[in-house]
């Protein structure tokens, strides 16, 4: 079936972001597998410096939105534009090209290289190196080899990690691993980073200063993050506009205020609450 | 002095099986499948060499270089053609495609150079070297093979530790999905490495026929079985491991045709694989594969 004709969703964005087009528009996206309806109808806009959140309960279908904003599911129906681009018919590389990085759920770091070169792999495309200085290293190999240590450094010395770079990065420690997936994201230079929960098996203080590194990495980049994440006080805290998926569909849109009181995902989260039906009417 | 010849001779051929193994470690490591039809570039790189040497009359060196592009490119027209629409089908399909690849080369060569055996001169233009009055005869061919193969391996490591590209291909070989979305084009790095395995294939063919002179379309079979094993011994997919593992089977086979007998001297090559493997799976210098949980 042939993409839908993008049409402009109503979806809020954060106020700053207003005057700019969105960096990341979907258009009644949809995939099925098999006969499975995994993820239909959503429809969603990202602002170009909005911390968005996408929450649900397990199997809600959230990495598979991840993946299809990511082009390693094709979508079944509708439309991706990233940057005012369709992504239709492009690969996950070109996509990345194009401006969308990611994190995994299940740490997935070059553990068997150092972290430096982990982050030289996410400059891959910025840094312009020709197969014949590669092979032989003459020809500019030196001044595009010294451009990606600096930048790599940089990008790390964000999160204090530069005098972790000749470490392999298998034997960081799970906190130091999550951090740098992150930066490795950002050296492809993105204009939104997708992070697949960074939260995950954090604790409360780790979970804080995450919280002021997603922050940071919007204020000083001034690119857009979209998050899954089950931390509620995380989401709830930093996240400007919040979809909730459910069983593949948007149950709800909106800001923290609008989500915590929204009973229909109150209901998703918890089950359907005696004498629901009346607070809704109310 | 014989065991020191034997040595010489053992480390000598051990770094053609290395310098062919190197195509197999590192299409696994990338494809994650064994490119069975190696073998059979290392036919086609030599008889390319004879061909140019023999009937347009070049020189030997030229002859390597050609054979080097020849063999490149027909490396990347049999990942292009035969294994990429395969990318996603089962491994057995790849690996049962490869042996028809390995099949359809040897059958090529046959209709085109004919089943008569032709006499390969040696590319290497100086004669053996005897030293301790004669009693220690060094081949020529023993010295260039053995330094081709350090200087390979050395600019190997280089390319895969210290360049873009090769940086790219670790990624490439360690997470495949994480790689493209650093933005990597995985094609481009599965070509690249077909590329380099293939053009090391030409120059292995052109020692091992430089040393061992007889070409036939099945000379390629049995070295790239041995460097195949080699490559195993060593530990799959590691660089370093296909290096140890050629140079030490080709100690292993020397010794044991001299020492024990030449009839067994390939049974006892397997024979040590077998063990080798029973003892460590991996391989001498194979990474353990961690499991996710």
């Amino acid at each position: 079936m042939d993409r839908m004709v993008p049409v402009p969703s109503n979806a809020i964005v954060p106020e700053r972001d207003l005057g700019r087009p969105p960096i990341l528009e979907t258009h009644h996206l949809g995939i099925d597998f098999g006969g499975l309806t995994a993820v239909d109808e959503l429809s969603l806009t990202v602002g170009r410096t909005e911390i968005a959140g996408l929450i649900g309960p397990n199997g809600a279908g959230k990495t598979t939105v991840f993946n299809l904003l990511t082009n390693v599911y094709q979508p079944t129906r509708g439309a991706i534009m990233l940057d005012g681009k369709s992504t239709a018919k492009k690969t996950t590389a070109q996509v990345n090209r194009m401006g969308i990085a990611r994190t995994f759920q299940n740490i997935r770091l070059f553990s068997n290289m150092s972290v430096l070169d982990n982050v030289k792999v996410g400059l891959h495309n910025s840094i312009h190196q020709n197969l014949a200085a590669s092979v032989t290293h003459l020809f500019g190999y030196k001044k595009s080899e010294k451009k990606s240590r600096e930048e790599a450094l940089e990008l790390l010395s964000f999160f204090h990690m530069e005098d972790l770079a000749n470490k392999r990065a298998g034997s960081l420690p799970y906190g130091a691993q999550r951090r740098l997936e992150i930066v490795r994201a950002l050296a492809t230079h993105p204009g939104i980073i997708l992070l697949d929960e960074p939260a995950a098996g954090m604790n409360p203080s780790e979970t804080a200063e995450l919280m002021e590194n997603i922050r940071k990495i919007r204020d000083t980049f001034q690119i857009a993050v979209m998050l899954i994440e089950h931390d509620m006080n995380l989401v709830m805290n930093i996240c400007e506009g919040i979809c909730v998926l459910d069983h593949g569909k948007v149950i709800a849109k909106g800001t923290p205020e609008e989500i915590k009181s929204n009973p229909v995902v109150i209901e998703a989260y918890l089950g359907k609450k005696k004498g629901a039906d009346e607070e809704c009417s109310e | 002095m014989t065991f020191i010849s034997n040595l010489i001779n053992g480390i000598s051929l051990g770094s053609v099986y290395a310098i062919i193994a190197l195509g197999y470690t590192m299409v696994y490591g990338i494809a994650k499948m064994l490119n069975f039809a190696h073998g059979d570039v290392i036919m086609v790189g030599a008889y390319i060499s004879f061909c140019v040497t023999t009937y347009l009359g070049f020189s030997p060196f030229v002859s390597v270089v050609i054979s080097m592009i020849v063999c490149t490119i027909l490396g990347i027209v049999i990942e292009r053609l035969a294994y990429k629409p395969l990318r996603k089908a089962s491994s057995l399909a790849v690996l049962i495609t490869a042996i028809g690849v390995s099949y359809f080369l040897q059958n090529a060569a046959l209709l085109i150079w004919g089943s008569a055996p032709k006499t390969f001169t040696s590319i290497v233009p100086f004669g053996s070297i005897a030293l301790f009055n004669g009693q220690l005869i060094i081949t020529a061919e023993s010295i260039v093979t053995v330094l081709a193969c350090i200087l390979i391996m050395i600019a190997l490591t280089l390319f895969t530790r210290k360049s873009k590209m090769g940086k790219g291909m670790r990624a490439v070989s360690e997470d495949k999905a994480a790689a493209e979305l650093m933005g990597i084009n995985v094609n481009v790095s599965i070509s690249v490495t077909f590329a380099i395995g293939s053009a090391l294939a030409a120059i292995a063919g052109v020692l091992l026929c430089s040393a061992y002179p007889v070409l036939i379309p099945t000379t390629g079979s049995m070295p790239g079985i041995k460097a195949f094993t080699a490559a195993v011994f060593g530990g799959i997919g590691s660089i370093p491991g296909a290096m140890l593992g050629g140079v030490l089977l080709g100690i292993i086979e020397i010794f044991s045709k001299s020492y024990i007998s030449t009839n067994l001297s390939d049974a006892i090559v397997f024979a040590v694989l077998i063990i080798v493997l029973l003892i460590k799976p991996t391989g001498l210098l194979g990474k353990k594969i961690t499991e996710k949980v």
